[in-house]
């Protein structure tokens, strides 16, 4: 087992290195005159060679890419080219909002797709139909257009919450949970569809497997097979799924945290994109490509405790 | 003095095992074989014994690593893809599974008129040459329009068969080719092979679990255990009154379909036991 | 993002595609699939008409009326620069139909050859893609088109194109799977030997098999395509000349507390184009996997396709005991019908009426060839018929209850307690995720109610008592760490470990190699003399009846033929069927002797045996 989390790790590590070094050189190659875009076109051509000289973008790229390594591994990232802040700053302030909202709408939808997913699996008929057509709308429609249905519908309307901000939840936890509700449902709808689709597929499958006719043989009820023996088979599957899913919600987080005007990595990605922020964007990458890393290997780690074959191998 | 059709000699197929640095399985560890012209050579095992493997090889699909495999003094274990596809004409094959040696979506005509067309032989010639085959396995013709699916496991089986006799090769490999098909079908399928053997003169390499199939069908018997052939000999002889420890406990540990008899087996079989297990006592204190 | 990648494959690829003439007139049937293709057929047409459907230029920005209601010059008003909203919604569909598709049609090629290549030929190539593969799957997409876009300016065709490489594993995954699975069919193999070419193999045998998946995963893609693409516009990074629907709901989402409408039409198209996608995937892939259940199915039960509805009146050989059977009839089957629900509604019989008796002690042998029922008659006494399947008429009566008419609850008091199983395939019947000793234990503790350090020290024993060499670390193994007759063991282990009244073990040794099947039947004798324990094993091996049982009956189209004392019916078969199969035994029949002609020349062909 620690043989394996080594390898996983340090797979995990090469990939980040490989990300981010891509990412570098296309960045920079691609970023043009930067210190025209920051002062804008009334500077003159003095202060603009001056301010490329200060940010150093003048010299060569692999150079820099070195240097920036290097300041990297010790944890700093520069600071942004357009407010002068600390990357390590910009980005950590934010982590928490993103994360917070992120894991929220995984634990959300892990839990209701496993339930709605084995209810299908079980009764089959009808309740399995309806969790079909909410998996196919659910899959469907894209999460921002959710957001956006959720927000005339419940803040505009009903005014159960309000349409925007960000509540920390040390200032205020009911407060907090008021201000995530609903960015929360908007990416969690579409990723419980995926996670339901396949919980449901797992159990059905995992059902006709021999072995259930041969526990059912010695006396086992069907809850205990289903919920003990079925579902820790099926597991292994639903769990590949939400890794995939907790990828795909961090992307959703950047459109979702826009619409709700909510201060976290999503809004800094878009304005840092639209700026050519290359430290910041950088810093962007490195961040977001440690979290699949870690998550991948906490899935991993969850698989190989479930799956016995898993961690022999 | 006949020259043997396919002699194999001293051949070793090793299999990569996935991980690092692991071991490679050795699937076949130094076996040599020949066959006739006109021959059927049964190859019996158990599961893991290697008998599947040695067939495969012979066909091209195993990875050779020493020794060699000569077709008609030729070698062939080293072939390349591309040369290989010269000896289709000469060697074919019979699959154990009669569901899945089809393509499910091809009808009987499409499959048994691959090879054919793969020789460039015209679409009329080749839809000519398969009712001839449909009929030498004994099929009705109109069964060439039809897909797989339509077809008991023992009409695949004769399909497959008509496959494997569609370019007039001199040597079959037969892979299980009746173990998956019930007892009355599994006779007739075996009566159907000696017929065409009889008719066309062409050899067999016929693997199978099953002494009691092997000893129906073949000339001579080869035993195969952990990827070594342990005996080699006439049919009769190997199936009846063994003399490698292992073929004989293979062949008593087979139930005899006779209540009477089965209580003698059973009792010799126990004896055979006890007398191995001694000697390998013997032969450890030693 | 790459969420897509679920279940496309249906489970066997290559089977499925033998119903596939009638799968577009079954497409066309389903409601779904229907509303589907009209829908996406309408978009396409309003995307191709775009001109000829309004006479206002998209991009047209009037000052003068900016947010306009619904006029006839505007049918539905003009947006927040004053651009017709009709005319920017059908142009729109242009675009967005045409980004998505480009970067759909790069991901499909990319990962179609790419699959089809590292699938077919492995080696390296496999390696170095599938890394590739899992770099691109680990990575955020929306993160990586924000960075792109960085680099590359607001492009909407440069980001479809980073698109279509970030989905291509979406393809390659799917591809690269079901060629694995289909390069490993026999098939393959004949026609490799049959000297078929790579490129024609693939073509033939290999390309036709992921087609359809291929289109499934296509529309799946082309959906997300499009709500990526308008997702980017909406947070205002794409393009904003070109007019799309993102670029529609940005401008109205900035509008929103003034005129809300606005929202609802590029809304609407945007959720109409993707649902009717992936509607259409859905129906498809349903209709794939219904095919491959039905085929399934039909293979368990193959052979009884003639099953009459009513039963047969048998003509049933009964030998008479040789010796009065004084002991207690302990299961006494009668008339049992079994039939599975069909999808149609009808009811398709597999068991004819079976009537059969076991006695306390006795080992009763149930033979017969695949598709005789015999297994679904032992199945339907212990009520464990898979899915569809139940007892159609008949009673089973056990200890004098008939179990047909026990509830769920009951019926579970009766399992390992009273009748117990023994499967035929020992390695499918462990759970894999659970050693095998609690496996053991847990059946123990709820059948017998004893503690879990009781239950344990009896599986330890009971381990020992089958033949296991070393019971402690067999108790302590997952199922793959042991051999297939070790796990048979354990299965028989369970199967006794509640000390059960009657055993049906089904086949519970045509999985394993000869020696151990003779090893198998020593253990099963042994412990039925030992336990007193009743046994109805099916079989289709005579050598298996003959070694074993006391009584046999011989099953054929879902009805027994013959059925008496083993020794009676061996000696003097009577039914016609029973004749036949005993006619069709190889085992006492005469070698083939030498090959004549090679005989003839020399002695004995055996130059190389040893």
């Amino acid at each position: 087992m620690l043989r394996f989390t080594v390898r996983r790790l340090v797979s995990g590590v090469i990939l980040l290195f490989v990300i981010s070094s891509v990412a570098f050189l296309l960045l920079n190659l691609g970023a043009g005159d930067v210190g025209r875009r920051i002062l804008g076109p009334a500077a003159t051509a003095d202060t603009v060679a001056l301010k490329n000289e200060q940010l150093g973008v003048s010299e060569p790229v692999i150079g820099r890419y070195f240097d920036w390594l290097g300041h990297a591994l010790t944890g700093d990232f520069g600071t942004s080219w357009f407010t002068s802040q600390s990357v390590e700053q910009a980005i950590f302030s934010r982590l928490a909002v993103t994360l917070s909202i992120v894991i929220g709408a995984t634990v959300v939808s892990g839990v209701i797709a496993t339930v709605l997913g084995v209810w299908a699996a079980r009764r089959r008929g009808w309740a399995d139909k309806l969790v079909q057509v909410i998996a196919v709308l659910g899959f469907a429609i894209p999460g921002f257009l959710i957001a956006i249905f959720l927000v005339n519908v419940f803040a505009l309307n009903l005014h159960w919450f309000k349409p925007t901000g960000y509540v920390q939840m040390s200032a205020s936890f009911t407060g907090w949970l008021s201000s995530v509700t609903l960015p929360i449902a908007a990416l969690s709808i579409g990723a419980i569809a995926a996670i339901v689709q396949q919980v449901r597929g797992s159990v059905i499958d995992a059902q006709r497997q021999d072995w259930v006719r041969t526990l059912r043989s010695r006396g086992l009820s069907e809850n205990r097979i289903v919920y003990k023996h079925v579902l820790r088979n099926a597991g292994g599957p639903a769990l590949a799924v939400l890794a995939v899913q907790f990828i795909g919600l961090v992307g959703g987080a950047v459109i979702v945290e826009q619409i709700f005007a909510i201060p976290g990595l999503g809004q800094i990605s878009v304005s840092a994109t639209a700026q050519g922020d290359v430290p910041l964007v950088m810093g962007l990458v490195v961040v977001v490509g440690a979290l699949v890393v870690i998550v991948n290997l906490l899935i991993d780690l969850i698989q190989g405790f479930l799956n016995p074959k898993v961690r022999v191998s | 003095m006949t020259e043997p059709l396919l002699v194999v000699e001293d051949l070793h197929v090793d299999y990569p095992v996935k991980g690092w640095r692991r071991k490679p399985f050795k699937a076949l560890n130094g076996v040599s074989l020949d066959i006739l012209p006109g021959e059927c050579v049964g190859l019996v095992g158990e599961s893991g014994s290697g008998k599947t493997t040695l067939g495969r090889a012979v066909l091209g699909l195993a990875p050779v690593t020493g020794g060699s495999i000569r077709f008609k003094g030729a070698e062939i274990g080293t072939l390349s893809r591309r040369e290989r596809r010269r000896l289709s004409e000469e060697i074919q094959v019979v699959f154990q599974d009669p569901y899945s040696s089809l393509n499910p979506s091809l009808t009987i005509e499409q499959s048994l008129t691959e090879p054919l067309r793969v020789k460039k032989v015209s679409a009329a010639d080749a839809s000519r040459r398969v009712r001839t085959l449909l009929d030498q396995v004994g099929l009705p013709s109109n069964a060439a329009g039809r897909l797989p699916r339509e077809f008991s496991g023992g009409q695949r089986q004769r399909i497959a068969i008509a496959r494997a006799l569609a370019l007039s090769p001199q040597l079959i490999v037969c892979d299980e080719p009746v173990s998956a098909l019930d007892l009355s079908t599994q006779a007739r399928v075996l009566d159907l092979f000696k017929d065409i053997q009889e008719a066309t003169g062409v050899a067999y390499l016929f693997v199978s679990h099953d002494l009691a199939v092997v000893r129906h069908l073949s000339h001579r018997v080869a035993v195969m255990y952990h990827g070594e052939i342990v005996e080699y000999g006439p049919g009769d002889k190997v199936t009846s009154d063994p003399e490698h420890p292992y073929t004989q406990r293979l062949l008593l540990a087979a139930p005899v379909p006779d209540p009477a008899l089965q209580e003698q087996r059973r009792a010799d079989r126990r004896r055979l036991l006890d007398a191995q297990n001694e000697m390998a006592l013997q032969s450890g204190a030693l | 993002m790459t969420e897509s990648i679920t279940n496309v494959m249906p489970d066997t690829a290559t089977e499925e595609r033998a119903a596939r003439s009638h799968l577009a007139r079954r497409l066309l049937r389903n409601g779904a699939a229907l509303f589907a293709f009209i829908v996406l057929g309408l978009i396409v047409l309003a995307a191709i008409l775009a001109p000829l459907l309004t006479p206002q230029d998209p991009n047209f920005a009037n000052i003068q009326s900016l947010l306009s209601a619904p006029s006839a010059e505007h049918p539905l008003g003009t947006d927040g620069a004053g651009r017709d909203v009709l005319a920017r919604l059908l142009y729109g569909t242009r675009y967005s139909l045409a980004a998505a598709l480009l970067g759909t049609a790069i991901a499909a090629i990319l990962g179609v050859v790419g699959g089809l290549i590292a699938g077919y030929y492995g080696r390296w190539f496999a390696s170095v893609s599938s890394w590739v593969i899992s770099l691109i799957m680990a990575l955020p997409g929306i993160v990586v088109l924000l960075a792109a876009r960085a680099v590359l300016g607001p492009s909407l065709w440069m980001a479809m194109a980073v698109f279509g490489v970030l989905l291509a594993p979406a393809f390659f995954r799917l591809v690269y799977t079901a060629v694995v699975n289909v390069r490993g069919e026999l098939f393959v193999d004949a026609a490799r030997v049959s000297g078929v070419g790579d490129f024609s193999i693939i073509g033939r045998h290999i390309l036709s098999v992921v087609r359809a998946p291929i289109i499934i995963q296509f529309a799946f893609v082309m959906g997300i395509a499009i709500a990526i693409q308008a997702g980017l516009d909406f947070l205002g990074l794409g393009d904003t000349s070109v007019p799309t629907w993102g670029n529609m709901l940005n401008d109205a989402f900035a509008r929103m507390y003034k005129n809300p409408v606005l929202l609802v039409w590029p809304s609407v198209a945007i959720a109409l184009t993707s649902v009717a996608l992936a509607l259409f995937a859905n129906a498809l892939r349903d209709e794939l996997e219904r095919s491959g259940r039905v085929r399934v199915r039909r293979r368990r039960v193959r052979g009884t396709a003639p099953a009459p509805a009513v039963v047969l009146p048998a003509d049933v050989v009964v030998h008479p005991e040789t010796t009065a059977d004084s002991r207690e009839k302990l299961l006494v089957v009668d008339s049992l019908v079994v039939g599975y629900d069909q999808p149609d509604g009808s009811l398709k019989q597999v068991v004819n009426g079976v009537s059969l008796t076991v006695r306390q002690g006795e080992v009763h042998g149930l033979i017969g060839e695949s598709g005789s029922g015999k297994t679904q008659t032992a199945w339907s006494i212990l009520r464990l018929l898979p899915e569809g399947g139940r007892i159609v008429g008949g009673s089973v009566v056990f200890g004098g209850t008939d179990l047909a008419s026990l509830s769920d609850t009951e019926m579970r008091k009766v399992r390992g307690r009273r009748i117990s199983y023994i499967p035929q395939e020992p390695m499918s019947n462990l759970d894999p995720s659970f050693t095998i000793g609690s496996q053991l234990v847990e059946p123990m503790r709820i059948a017998l109610g004893i503690s879990s350090a009781d239950a344990k020290k009896r599986a330890l024993e009971l381990l020992a008592r089958v033949g296991i060499p070393n019971p402690e670390r067999t108790y302590a193994a997952y199922p793959h760490e042991v051999s297939g007759g070790m796990a048979q063991r354990v299965l028989i282990a369970g199967a006794v470990s509640c000390e059960p009244d009657l055993v049906i073990a089904d086949e519970p040794t045509t999985a394993l190699d000869v020696t151990v099947q003779a090893e198998i039947l020593d253990l099963l004798r042994g412990l039925q003399k030992e336990l007193g324990v009743s046994i109805l094993i099916v079989t289709h091996n005579f050598g298996v009846v003959a070694d074993l049982c006391d009584r046999v009956s011989v099953m054929r189209d879902g009805l027994i033929v013959e059925t008496g004392p083993v020794r009676a019916i061996f000696a003097d078969p009577q039914h016609p069927y029973t004749k036949s199969l005993f006619d069709a035994i190889l085992e006492d029949g005469a070698a083939r002797g030498h090959l004549e002609h090679a005989a003839d020349r020399h002695a004995p062909a055996g130059g190389a045996a040893s």
